[in-house]
């Protein structure tokens, strides 16, 4: 029972990352974020009944607080002010970002190998999902060009690392846990006033406005 | 080869030849329901068919027997796979050749006569239909395959009714990421193949959009009626394997006539519902461009690969 809720929530986190890739809307994309932040939450709330740990319950809140709650409100807040709410052309087209997404899911499954080899065990077993989370965030922070996709490339990223880390260690002490995410809320919330700069400045937020200097 | 065994093929195949213009027709009905029309009823597809069966077949001139017998190969291939693969009872005496490879070709080898056909007019149409044609078959052939593989991996074989009784025997495994995305991958596919919203509208004319009927733009009478219900015949067998591949449960195990019975309702009742449902949320979406379609079927290939990595690193 346990083996099949850990595949499910694995296969959930590693589809609404890939779905990321193919939606347009920004909205869409941030309510995916929401999924992903819940079904991170759910990870632990698992590893938490599997090992009685209060701690990772506490973890899991925190997750569930900042991945599901205050970043996508952020998020939210960014969309309804900058009035763009699709990434207009992405450096590479949906079809090959797409198919890009199956190739780097099956270099994930074959670099977390040895990684798996060293504790086979159900959670290890869905290591790969977490690594292939945190390529996809790279590759969405590589391709987009909107301020906002690539903070939701960011938000990807961090998301795989927490499941890498999750899966991994079964559960990360609250002191990591707390670090982490005050990190990532101060870095969205700067990312945030940077997208406002840039939209007050250039109008949009697109990043290929940033490769010249004006004054 | 029992007696049995040859009813329970027969059974078979007369629900889906019968069942499929009735497959149709209940579509179309629920169509016109949800948009607040009459609708000509359930039967109409098979009244369509009768009055077409009357009518003489006429040829275009400079047409070859690639033309004529286009529609005889899409009708005989989708026929071969309505007696082998696994829709009413496993204990089919065919069961060796229902291979998922050898039902997957089968139902290229049917694209594969229309389309020649298509191009053998030498219209326009038939042409441009023709090309759109391959050009979904091609993209979404692979993606049958992964999504048929990702089922056979856990099953160990790739007989489609060994997938089926392996999912009877452990239910649970319907539950597992593999399945569900190999049906979310499968899904996308069927819609592709069967010519439905949003990759090609069914009832269109329009000949900036039509897939299907540009192909079959010259065929009259006799002709057009194979080509109807063998079209018919087709979005019934994909449907049903759907159906029996993921939900597989009220599928006979042994060919005693009761249970053929209750297994034929139980199979009309399945692909009925899921026939209604596909409808149901056609109202609801346009066609996409054409140019969109090789996203939609490289996301459904995504899921199928991820399905097959899937089955066989998370369980």
């Amino acid at each position: 029972m346990f083996v099949q809720i850990l595949d499910l929530v694995c296969g959930g986190l590693l589809l609404s990352g890939v779905l990321m890739l193919w939606r347009r809307e920004l909205v869409a994309i941030v309510r995916l974020l929401v999924v992903q932040g819940v079904l991170l939450a759910a990870l632990a709330v698992l590893l938490g009944v599997r090992e009685q740990s209060v701690e990772l319950y506490l973890v899991a809140v925190g997750v569930l607080v900042l991945k599901a709650v205050v970043l996508p409100g952020v998020l939210h807040r960014v969309l309804r002010d900058s009035g763009d709410a699709r990434e207009a052309e992405p450096l590479v087209n949906v079809t090959s970002s797409l198919l890009a997404a199956a190739l780097l899911t099956l270099v994930a499954y074959a670099v977390s190998r040895p990684l798996v080899a060293l504790a086979p065990s159900a959670t290890t077993r869905a290591l790969p999902v977490g690594l292939a989370v945190v390529f996809l965030g790279f590759f969405v922070l590589v391709t987009r060009r909107h301020a906002l996709s690539q903070v939701v490339g960011f938000l990807l990223l961090d998301n795989g690392i927490a499941a890498t880390a999750f899966l991994a260690t079964s559960g990360v002490p609250l002191v990591v846990e707390l670090g982490g995410s005050l990190d990532l809320l101060l870095l969205v919330l700067v990312l945030q006033v940077l997208a406002a700069r840039m939209r007050l400045t250039f109008g949009r937020t697109d990043m290929d406005e940033l490769q010249e200097l004006r004054d | 080869m029992t007696a049995a065994g040859v009813v329970g093929v027969l059974v078979q195949v007369a629900v889906v030849v019968g069942g499929a213009p009735l497959l149709v027709g209940l579509m179309r009905q629920v169509r016109a329901l949800l948009e607040g029309r009459a609708g000509a009823g359930v039967g109409q597809p098979w009244r369509d068919l009768r009055k077409l069966l009357k009518k003489e077949a006429v040829r275009p001139e400079g047409t070859s027997w690639i033309y004529t017998s286009g529609p005889l190969v899409l009708f005989a291939s989708t026929l071969v796979i309505a007696a082998v693969a696994p829709f009413v009872s496993t204990a089919s005496p065919l069961d060796g050749v229902a291979d998922l490879f050898a039902v997957v070709s089968l139902l290229l080898l049917g694209t594969v006569g229309l389309t020649l056909a298509g191009l053998d007019t030498g219209t326009a149409f038939g042409g441009m239909g023709a090309s759109r044609e391959v050009t979904i078959a091609a993209l979404a052939e692979p993606t049958i395959l992964l999504a048929g593989f990702a089922l056979s991996a856990r099953v160990g074989s790739s007989n489609l009714a060994d997938i089926v009784a392996g999912t009877l025997a452990t239910p649970a495994q319907v539950l597992s990421p593999a399945t569900l995305l190999a049906a979310v991958a499968f899904a996308v596919v069927v819609i592709a193949e069967a010519g439905r919203l949003p990759v090609d509208n069914p009832a269109t004319h329009l000949e900036l959009t039509m897939i299907h009927e540009a192909m079959i733009l010259e065929y009259a009478g006799r002709d057009l009626a194979v080509v109807e219900l063998a079209s018919a015949m087709r979005l019934a067998v994909l449907l049903g394997l759907s159906v029996n591949l993921f939900v597989p449960w009220g599928v006979a195990t042994s060919s005693a006539p009761l249970a053929l019975l209750g297994a034929t309702a139980v199979f009309a009742l399945k692909v009925g519902v899921l026939g209604a449902v596909l409808a149901t949320f056609e109202v609801f979406i346009a066609k996409w461009r054409l140019f969109r379609v090789p996203e939609l079927l490289a996301g459904s290939f995504l899921f199928g690969l991820l399905a097959v990595s899937a089955s066989f690193f998370l369980a």
